[in-house]
């Protein structure tokens, strides 16, 4: 079992999305990056061939796999070469399905989490907003009971899929006095009244992905679209955003390995004063940092996937995962793009695309900063 | 209908071949894959179980790791599998056909399927000799094929075109590129893979042991030479291109 956590169903997995990966999708990255939008049958064609619920039980059409099979899925996407395709399939699977498996009700689970892992309905998820992301406290967006509704108003910003999706899993203050005790999860269609994507982001990196500024105008959610429990929506989110921050971690490793092997093989290949690069010192020694700072990043995500995987809520751990993927990641690809010199600022090779999307990785999820904070607190300071 | 696929495990597309200090084909960290052709085989097998049910058993002539491409026939919807141990015989063509009709014998078959060849050896021999020693008719490079009330009508290529024949089962086909678009093995049976059966034999087993053997044998391999480095022609173009003619007819004697 390599590492200690991959069985021989998980490689033929792996294996099964490496192809897809190279045949279905590496072919129409360049164009999806330019336009802005990967395709709209991408989704679904992943549901089809069961990689959105991979470790969803059968009973709700998943294949039964554990944690680390979303792991594999993690992995294997960032090799698509870029990171805005696996960042919109993370947000379906382990950042705005994931609370509707754990606190939904099963009518829930059958109209929203069950097409959502077929694939036949995109997912997104509301939480940061105009003055408030990881403040989830201090959000703004209201929601008010109103007989057998409630009406929801307010603005959310950076939503990943948020143009494309079908439905939002959504983070409301439903008691603007109690602070954290105030807030709750929703459940929103996309065609409810008072709903609206008022514009498109346009974004540094992750091009493919689509992000959007959304709107809630008296927006008329039924009360059977509350998700969990009302006021337990801060406790819920929050139990979200470990997964969220884990599988953003595993990814933004992976995406440091695809750069790091991309770049190994240039430095293979382009010769300087006389010989190729990797004979250099200064470089070797580089790259030599590089696998090293990967390897040590994908052990800590692995550790502590498996703490996770085993139902542990290792919030310190998990917040050092993401602190260390996203750096590490970002670090990878600049040095990445240092040894490619003048190629690696022109747009014709792909480790600019590495630079750019890798960059967020410090920022999405929790910045590197906030990450630092839950340390810190975790250790008592 | 019973449907037996054979199918043998082939180094990935992509790998790059080495020789080992034996002067043998190195195997140490190379890919392994199910020849392609061979999928398409699988493929075909299924489509067929699909329409008509029955059962399709895959077998491979391996060592252990081969274990893996039957895994994924099984993870596509094959039923069981059958791995064939050759222990330290050394195998060709021959042996290798020889204990896949053995093994082949002992079951029930209308349809014997495989790939046309292996993208390794290519030699595109073994099915032919498999279909000969059970003394059945071979269809080779198939291209399309339906089956109905006992009988096969099959499209293969030729030579400038293509050619549809018609054969009374049990008959071995050959599949060719294009017979079919071959499906990814479903995430769901990837998890149900090990608990179909996986029946592992021995030479011993089949009755076959001390009794087969290479008839030909590689005396030895050798890689392609490596490409040698172009040549830039320097100077005026009028020039150059002088020199460039010069060197084309008296050096690389191409025009």
């Amino acid at each position: 079992m390599k590492y200690g956590v991959f069985t021989e169903e998980h490689e033929a997995v792996r294996k099964t999305i490496r192809r897809f990966v190279e045949t279905e999708l590496v072919p129409h990255v360049e164009e999806w990056e330019k336009q802005g939008y990967f395709a709209d049958w991408v989704i679904p064609r992943m549901g089809e061939l069961g990689f959105l619920s991979l470790r969803y039980p059968e009973k709700y059409g998943g294949a039964g796999g554990d944690y680390f099979m979303g792991i594999v899925l993690a992995e294997e996407l960032a090799r698509c070469g870029a990171g805005g395709l696996p960042m919109a399939v993370a947000v379906q699977t382990d950042m705005a399905t994931p609370p509707i498996m754990q606190f939904g009700t099963e009518e829930q689970i059958k109209k929203y989490l069950i097409p959502a892992l077929k694939g036949e309905k995109v997912a997104c998820l509301g939480i940061t907003e105009p003055n408030a992301g990881s403040d989830v406290a201090s959000i703004q967006t209201r929601a008010v009971r109103d007989g057998d509704h409630w009406v929801i108003n307010g603005r959310k910003t950076f939503i990943t899929n948020g143009v494309r999706a079908d439905f939002i899993t959504l983070v409301a203050k439903t008691n603007p006095d109690l602070g954290y005790n105030g807030v709750s999860l929703f459940l929103v269609d996309k065609d409810t009244p008072g709903f609206s994507v008022t514009r498109k982001l346009e974004k540094v990196g992750m091009r493919c992905s689509d992000t959007a500024e959304l709107l809630f105008e008296d927006c008329r959610v039924p009360a059977e679209n509350l998700l969990g429990v009302e006021n337990r929506g801060f406790h819920q989110i929050m139990w979200e955003l470990q997964g969220e921050r884990l599988i953003g971690a595993a990814g933004a490793v992976a995406g440091a390995q695809y750069t790091f092997e991309k770049c190994l093989e240039y430095a293979r290949q382009r010769t300087q004063f006389g010989k190729p690069l990797i004979r250099h010192q200064v470089i070797a020694h580089k790259l030599a940092e590089m696998a090293t700072e990967i390897e040590a990043a994908r052990q800590l995500v692995y550790s502590t996937a498996r703490k996770f995987a085993a139902g542990e809520y290792p919030v310190k751990e998990i917040s050092m995962c993401k602190l260390v993927g996203g750096q590490v990641s970002f670090r990878v690809a600049d040095a990445a793009l240092q040894i490619y010199g003048g190629y690696g600022y022109m747009m014709e090779y792909g480790v600019q695309r590495s630079w750019r999307d890798s960059r967020l990785n410090r920022i999405g999820g929790g910045t590197d900063e906030i990450m630092k904070e839950v340390i810190a607190k975790s250790l008592g300071l | 209908m019973n449907i037996v696929v054979c199918l043998k495990q082939t180094f990935d597309t992509e790998a790059k071949i080495t020789l080992d200090a034996g002067g043998k084909i190195e195997r140490k960290g190379v890919s392994l894959i199910m020849n392609p052709y061979d999928e398409f085989a699988v493929e075909e097998a299924l489509r067929l179980k699909e329409k008509d049910g029955g059962e399709v058993t895959v077998i491979s002539v391996g060592e252990s790791s081969a274990q893996d491409a039957l895994r994924q026939a099984l993870a596509m919807g094959a039923d069981k599998a059958i791995l064939v141990d050759p222990g330290e015989a050394e195998l060709d063509e021959y042996a290798t056909a020889t204990i896949l009709a053995k093994a082949i014998s002992g079951l029930e078959y209308d349809i014997i399927l495989g790939g046309f060849r292996a993208i390794d050896d290519g030699s595109a021999q073994v099915a032919g000799r498999v279909a000969e020693i059970l003394n059945v008719p071979v269809v080779n490079v198939v291209t399309k094929l339906e089956v109905e009330g006992g009988k096969a009508v099959a499209t293969r290529e030729i030579e400038g075109g293509s050619e549809l024949v018609e054969v009374a089962l049990p008959a071995v086909f050959t599949a060719q590129k294009g017979l079919n678009e071959p499906r990814y093995p479903s995430m769901k049976g990837i998890m149900k893979a090990k608990k179909k059966p996986m029946q592992k034999m021995t030479l011993g087993d089949l009755g076959l042991e001390g009794q087969v053997a290479a008839k030909v044998k590689a005396l030895s391999y050798s890689l392609p030479e490596p490409r040698k480095a172009g040549k830039i022609i320097p100077g005026e173009a009028a020039e150059a291109a002088r020199e460039l003619a010069k060197l084309l007819r008296e050096e690389a004697k191409v025009i």
